[in-house]
């Protein structure tokens, strides 16, 4: 059977202090084509400083289907918020 | 899942999107959204790719090395944009192969503007100015769209654009400020490429199938005759600062509407492209698949040398 190039998945850091965002994904036979590839299609203008690309197939990601019993019980806990606790007027800051 | 349950979900998701939620790949979504937005984000996808084939026609007959490395820029970035939405695209489920063959088979279009064809240096300029400015009219509501791989790969897009359209303005000027040949050109390209222009914007409202539900999904903010007339408002005035005449004698500005009344688009001309008869349709996807086919045994060996390598590797590991 005849293989397709895999989809992988590219990260791009903007500037030096910033982490890498996700840009989108592209078709490539192996990782160094796949990085080097990225370099064309997402980062003609600057857009980067450093570049990961990962096999889209070894990305784990969550079921939105399964996002109440994932984040909602955080939603309950406003202690972890520092509004949750009550300050004397006179303290302006902290 | 039963009717009642998909009623359900169908409810919650409009509302969602009337809230300007935005809509991500694994989010359960309607097959008519889906199906839908696979249908428009490939066309424009497609027409991407095409779209390089006339400019690629003038690379090396450009007239300096300026022209030569922003043209390559401009192709280079089409290259880009088709990349950019074809992964988008993939996102719904569908892969790039079946892309590619509902493209190579005529089963899914592309926009029509690129079945005509590039005669001279002159189509260059009008291609960048009125085809390019087309489609950033087009375009730039789609940054909003609800579907967010689609708004996030046009946000991207619409960065890059207007580049092109300024260097296709900047050779329409050139040409119409040099010797009468070279206003005799860019004339005629401008009176080739007006017309199948408006036509780019879409069929007339009351013809556009589309219209309402892409409209309700945001895949549309305005409608093909809003759009046309506000790429005619700011193309006329252009035109004049250039000294070329817009090839409709019936242009009008219109005090009253503020805008310009126009004379009628040949909608004809436009059906007959659509549907495969115009004068460069057989030729766009003939060079698009004996590219795909003549690239095969590249894509063939760098898969072949990839397992190679991944091979040895697994070898030196045991």
């Amino acid at each position: 059977m005849k293989k397709n190039w895999p989809l992988w998945e590219v990260f791009v850091r903007s500037k030096n202090g910033l982490e890498h965002r996700h840009f989108g994904s592209l078709h490539a036979a192996d990782a160094e084509m796949a990085l080097e590839n990225a370099r064309d299609v997402y980062t003609r203008r600057n857009e980067g400083v450093s570049i990961w690309v990962v096999e889209s197939k070894n990305i784990t990601a969550s079921n939105p289907s399964n996002n109440g019993e994932l984040f909602e019980p955080a939603q309950d806990k406003v202690y972890r918020h520092p509004t949750f606790y009550k300050l004397p007027d006179e303290i302006k800051h902290m | 899942m039963s009717e009642e349950q998909i009623k359900n979900l169908e409810a919650q998701f409009n509302a969602r999107i009337e809230r300007d939620e935005k809509i991500e790949p694994k989010d359960w979504m309607p097959e008519k959204y889906r199906k839908t937005h696979i249908r428009q984000m490939s066309q424009h996808a497609h027409s991407e790719i095409v779209g390089m084939l006339p400019e690629g026609n003038w690379i090396t007959r450009a007239p300096s090395l300026r022209r030569k490395v922003a043209l390559l820029a401009k192709v280079q970035d089409e290259a880009g944009h088709g990349l950019y939405l074809y992964s988008a695209t993939e996102t719904l489920g569908i892969s790039r192969e079946e892309m590619y063959e509902q493209l190579h088979t005529g089963k899914a279009k592309y926009s029509s503007i690129f079945n005509y064809p590039t005669l001279t240096w002159a189509d260059m300029g009008a291609i960048g100015w009125l085809v390019d400015g087309a489609a950033i009219i087009n375009q730039v509501p789609l940054c909003n769209t609800s579907y967010g791989p689609y708004a996030r790969a046009m946000i991207r897009v619409c960065k890059e654009e207007s580049f092109h359209q300024r260097q296709g303005f900047e050779i329409m000027m050139k040409l119409a400020k040099g010797t009468p040949e070279q206003k005799d050109l860019a004339q005629d390209a401008l009176n080739r490429w007006w017309w199948p222009s408006l036509m780019m914007l879409g069929p007339k409202d009351e013809e556009s199938i589309h219209t309402e539900q892409s409209m309700k999904w945001k895949l549309k903010r305005k409608s093909n005759d809003d759009l046309r007339q506000q790429f005619i408002d700011q193309t006329v005035p252009q035109a004049d600062l250039i000294g070329l005449t817009i090839p409709d004698p019936e242009l009008k500005w219109n005090k009253e509407r503020g805008s310009y009344d126009f004379g009628p688009i040949n909608w004809d001309e436009f059906w007959q492209v659509v549907k495969g008869y115009g004068p460069c349709n057989k030729e766009r996807i003939k060079a698009r698949v004996g590219a795909w086919k003549e690239g095969e045994w590249v894509r063939d060996a760098a898969m072949a040398y990839a397992e190679k390598q991944a091979n040895k590797n697994f070898n030196k590991a045991v």
